[in-house]
């Protein structure tokens, strides 16, 4: 099947150069041939007679005049229904499959089908004379939660195309023919449910693109009230390591309101994967009442694995990501961590020999960076419909030094930023997100006026502590240690939340705004007290009413109890509302 | 018979070139000297141009050497023989006792399919109460010791090698002073733990190359045990020396340095030998605990920053102690949830009044006034170093849970530490009276 036209010439860790007879084009990928085993590659670097190509493979064994082969394809993966659940490694490789053929190691050089050998309810949709193009719904199957529809591969030129045949409702095999379709030059091609798609191009076919205008909840109050995060936006999470990122991104993954979830395991740690895999089966998701797992997909290219294919696993990611968009849904793609992603194109470009940029990363990082977090977008769909991607990256800062390039470039690109501090994880207060440093370019939930108030209560009582810090409690006046105290009741209770406990770990929009009111009048009130000894007591017994509050269930009695409370206690000490802010209420 | 080859065309660092046909990459050589046969690694090929990375050092090779390649990879020999034995970083025994050559495996093998993986589950008793009862130790977990240069870290290295309740170790000695590793040797022959320990082991005065086989030597092995159902805990001592080896290394190849030296891939490196810590469902596990140096105590140089996003959690080792504060075990609650219905609490109670008395011993030296409560503390604070973070405290979980009760007791009322009431009921020490 494949044609040796190429032979190796040179082997220097995962790049290998090889000298090629026809022609070859960039991102082609090439198998590199050592015996039976077939090593997937891909063209990166044309040079004269010679490419240069990442293996996505260990290259212990390849020989000068190793016989390679080329395949006229870029690095592509294959869409269709059944994508939904699987765990697949940076190059769409089935894990648990490849588990049951090889055991407890990945051997390298073993590809399997990445689209599950399964049989569908296949119902069509148009009939023979229809005028189809690229990207149109020709059948549906169903895929658990959703009607997942065959499409007219994107890769088809976009002209009429009439279908010759189409199979009747029935069950079928996802490789088996459904369809025959012609174009005006008379080219008959025959059509199944899995088509694939080059990983590097954007999948563009829509009407427009729209601006990310609807909030995407999170169920994370400091998330959707102060930092929030848009359908179709973007936005990244910064933070050294053991500050949360990964229980963030969790927590997240679990609770986020979209209809299907992409985690994206890139270089990290495999333990935090098989978490994510043993737990989701288990958990239900609230809004469908079935398994998490059903509504996710899980790519896993984790640190030992190699390093060319974490390069692609995000690229495999948000594809699978756009495809999905095609049908009408919210897809959200989370990518922990992009760091190692752009270690692996250092990699790679310090082995092509490039004049290295910033910390020896290439010059086109920030290009790339962009590339990527540009794939996220809202759009509406030829046939009306709105859908979005939205991605979340974390970023893994050396020394968790916020300047540094992938960071810097990454804030450049994204809408909204979560970053997180080692000072706040240290001190257990979580999720550890620096609400101050952090920024959100999108529409919340909540007023924003009330926002930028409660935000600049956290900014004078952050000013306050730092003074107090020098000149001690004693040289603070009352009325800034009231502030203080406010900051940090509104820390305490609304900006940490605890995602062990069960009722505090996802709140519901409704619920968020109705505390954030009552907490929002405390922010905006004059107090009786006099003593700063007063102050302090009377801040500590409302703190832990409000965090008693956000341990019980929401409009339940006992919600309504210390909601009673904590009114009483309010109105013990309330003098007046603040003038200047009374009429935000 | 292989085939000889006898121009070297270039000798840089400890990269020699040869031209040679046929070469596989990875592929093992032997250069012949006068000085003596050393083995050689290729690790670049380019055209008929093969570089090698010679073992024992390019000192003294000159360019009319021959050298002859294999035609096979790098190996150890793997069988119940090893154990007790010591080898060199090349796999050449240095204990005087015979050479190995039989069952030979493979080193720096694929990696482990995720899907294959188990949530860990069983912790491992290691007799020091800062890690059994604060930052559990679990099968499995990879863990270094933040450390700067001075500090015990070997000596805690080798407690743990005598205690720790696990089938099989291997300490893996990279850079390691002549002094340290006959401390090892004879601390764990005394101690009679040699008899299940193995150790390779790569001094200051070795060749460099030598120290970046370590710990691929230590962990294929030690994967090899795994898989036939033991329990290996991997000692590695210190990774910081290897990483200092690959940019040594790298430099010399020409490559371009990302963060003051290091390569690009040292992360990738690092990682994937982390990653070889794994628990194989319906066998063993292979748990690695390795001291990673902190040059200037700065966290944020890159060896150990780099370490700290792969492993899980860090012991850090300072003023001889194992501070409570900077360390952390990210499995532990796989674990301790299922010891003693009080340990969770208890862990948790006890930090938070060593935290206070931190406070309060930062108020006393700026010369703050000493409330009751600071007395307390500070009673409290001292106790809890003595009893608990001394090193040379070794108590099983259940006896030192017991007297973390004790010094609550001698220094707080119940309701003064925050603990559960029901906990308190039944644990809180009945004082004689």
């Amino acid at each position: 099947m494949d044609k040796m036209n190429g032979r190796v010439t040179g082997v220097n860790g995962n790049m290998v150069t090889v000298e090629f007879d026809n022609d070859i084009s960039k991102n082609e990928v090439g198998y590199i041939h050592i015996g039976d085993i077939r090593l997937k590659s891909e063209v990166i670097k044309i040079n004269g007679k010679l490419a240069s190509l990442q293996v996505f493979e260990s290259t212990t064994g390849v020989a000068v005049g190793d016989d390679v082969s080329f395949t006229d394809e870029m690095l592509s993966v294959e869409l269709g229904p059944g994508l939904l659940q699987q765990i697949y490694d940076g190059l769409q490789n089935p894990l648990p499959d490849l588990a049951k053929e090889c055991g407890f190691f990945l051997q390298r050089g073993v590809y399997m089908d990445p689209i599950p050998n399964k049989d569908w309810d296949f119902t069509p949709v148009v009939k023979i004379g229809d005028i189809v193009t690229q990207g149109d719904t020709i059948a549906t199957v169903p895929e658990g939660l959703f009607k997942h529809q065959i499409m007219v591969p994107f890769t088809f030129e976009a002209v009429d195309w009439k279908v010759i045949s189409i199979a009747k409702k029935g069950i079928y095999n996802v490789r088996e023919k459904i369809a025959t379709i012609e174009n005006p030059k008379g080219e008959i091609k025959e059509l199944t449910m899995v088509f694939s798609w080059p990983v590097k191009k954007a999948i563009k076919i829509y009407d427009e693109r729209l601006r990310p205008d609807e909030p995407l909840v999170m169920k994370v109050r400091v998330i959707d009230t102060f930092l929030p995060v848009a359908k179709g936006g973007t936005f990244c999470v910064p933070g050294p390591f053991g500050a949360g990122k990964t229980v963030l991104q969790h927590m997240e993954s679990r609770n986020a309101d979209v209809d299907i979830v992409i985690i994206a395991a890139c270089g990290e740690r495999a333990g935090e994967v098989v978490e994510v895999l043993k737990e989701f089966p288990e958990l239900i998701d609230p809004k469908t009442g079935k398994s998490l797992m059903d509504r996710t997909i899980i790519i896993c290219n984790t640190s030992s694995m190699p390093v060319a294919a974490r390069e692609a696993s995000v690229y495999t990611a948000v594809t699978m990501a756009e495809y999905y968009r095609q049908m009408g849904l919210d897809v959200l793609l989370l990518a922990d961590s992009t760091s190692r992603w752009a270690q692996a194109m250092r990699e790679m470009s310090g082995r092509l020999e490039e004049i290295p940029g910033e910390e020896a990363f290439p010059a086109y990082l920030e290009t790339r960076i962009a590339e990527f977090y540009e794939r996220a977008g809202k759009v509406r769909l030829k046939d009306g419909r709105t859908a979005s991607v939205t991605i979340g990256g974390t970023v893994s800062p050396a020394g968790g030094n916020f300047e540094e390039p992938v960071t810097q470039a990454t804030l450049k690109v994204v809408g909204a930023f979560h970053g997180l501090s080692r000072e706040r994880s240290d001190a257990r207060k979580y999720p550890a997100i620096n609400s101050l440093e952090s920024w959100s370019k999108y529409e919340g939930i909540i007023d924003n006026s009330k926002v930028d108030y409660a935000r600049s209560i956290l900014f004078r009582g952050a000013e306050v502590n730092q003074m107090m810090k020098v000149i001690g409690e004693e040289g603070t006046s009352v009325d800034d240690y009231i502030v203080y105290q406010k900051s940090e009741l509104l820390d305490s209770v609304y900006l940490q939340q605890n995602s062990f406990d069960l009722v505090d770990a996802a709140v519901s929009v409704v619920r968020q705004k109705y505390c954030f009111n009552k907490l929002f009048s405390v922010l905006i009130s004059n107090f009786r007290l006099t003593a700063k000894k007063d102050v302090r007591l009377y801040f500590n017994e409302v703190r832990q009413k409000f965090l008693d509050w956000n341990n019980v269930e929401f409009d339940g009695e006992r919600f309504k109890q210390i909601e009673g409370e904590i009114d009483t206690l309010y109105k013990k000490e309330f003098t007046s509302f603040n003038e200047a802010s009374e009429k935000l209420l | 018979m292989q085939k000889v080859y006898t121009k070297i065309e270039s000798i840089v660092g400890n990269v020699i070139s040869v031209r040679a046909k046929g070469i596989k990459n990875e592929e093992l050589a032997i250069v012949k000297t006068s000085s003596g046969d050393s083995y050689a690694r290729v690790i670049k090929l380019h055209g008929e141009l093969v570089s090698l990375q010679v073992f024992a050092g390019a000192a003294g090779i000159s360019t009319g050497d021959h050298v002859r390649f294999l035609n096979q990879y790098m190996k150890v020999s793997y069988s119940e023989d090893l154990l007790g034995r010591v080898f060199s970083g090349s796999g050449e025994p240095i204990d005087k006792g015979p050479e190995l050559t039989e069952n030979m495996i493979d080193i720096g093998g694929p990696s482990v399919n995720p899907a294959k993986r188990i949530i860990p589950s069983k912790m491992i008793r290691t007799g020091i109460p800062m890690i059994d009862v604060f930052n559990t130790l679990v099968e499995s977990q990879k863990l270094p010791i933040f450390s700067v240069s001075g500090e015990p870290y070997n000596q805690l290295l080798a407690r743990i090698a005598m205690q720790a309740e696990v089938d099989l170790i291997i300490l893996g000695g990279m850079g390691l002073k002549y002094d340290d590793y006959l401390y090892f040797k004879e601390t764990l022959e005394k101690s009679g733990a040699m008899s299940h320990t193995i150790m390779f082991i790569h001094t200051a005065s070795d060749p460099t190359v030598e120290c970046m086989l370590v710990p691929d030597m230590a962990l294929a092995v030690a994967e090899k045990f795994a898989i036939d159902g033991k329990r290996v805990l991997v000692l590695l001592t210190d990774m910081t020396n290897f990483a200092d080896a690959m940019k040594e290394q790298a430099i010399t190849m020409d490559q371009v340095p990302s963060n003051r030296g290091y390569p690009g891939d040292l992360y990738s490196s690092l990682a994937s030998r982390y990653e070889k810590a794994v628990d194989f469902e319906g066998a063993g596990s292979v748990t690695i605990l390795a001291v990673t140096t902190m040059p200037g105590d700065d966290i944020t140089h890159p060896v150990p920053d780099n370490t700290g996003y792969i492993t899980e959690g860090q012991y850090y080792l300072k003023g001889g102690r194992i501070e409570p504060f900077g360390s952390l075990s990210r499995l532990k609650q796989q674990v301790n949830k299922d010891t003693r219905d009080d340990h969770r609490a208890l862990m948790d109670g006890m930090i938070k009044l060593y935290s206070s008395y931190k406070e309060s011993l930062e108020k006393k030296s700026m010369g703050f006034q000493m409330t009751d409560w600071d007395e307390k503390l500070l009673k409290y604070g001292q106790l809890f170093e003595a009893k608990m973070m001394d090193l040379t405290v070794n108590i099983p979980l259940e006896e030192a849970l017991d007297i973390g009760w004790e010094i609550l007791a001698d220094c707080f009322k119940p309701n003064e530490t925050g603990l559960r009431s029901d906990l308190i009921m039944s644990r809180w020490p009945k004082k004689e009276a």
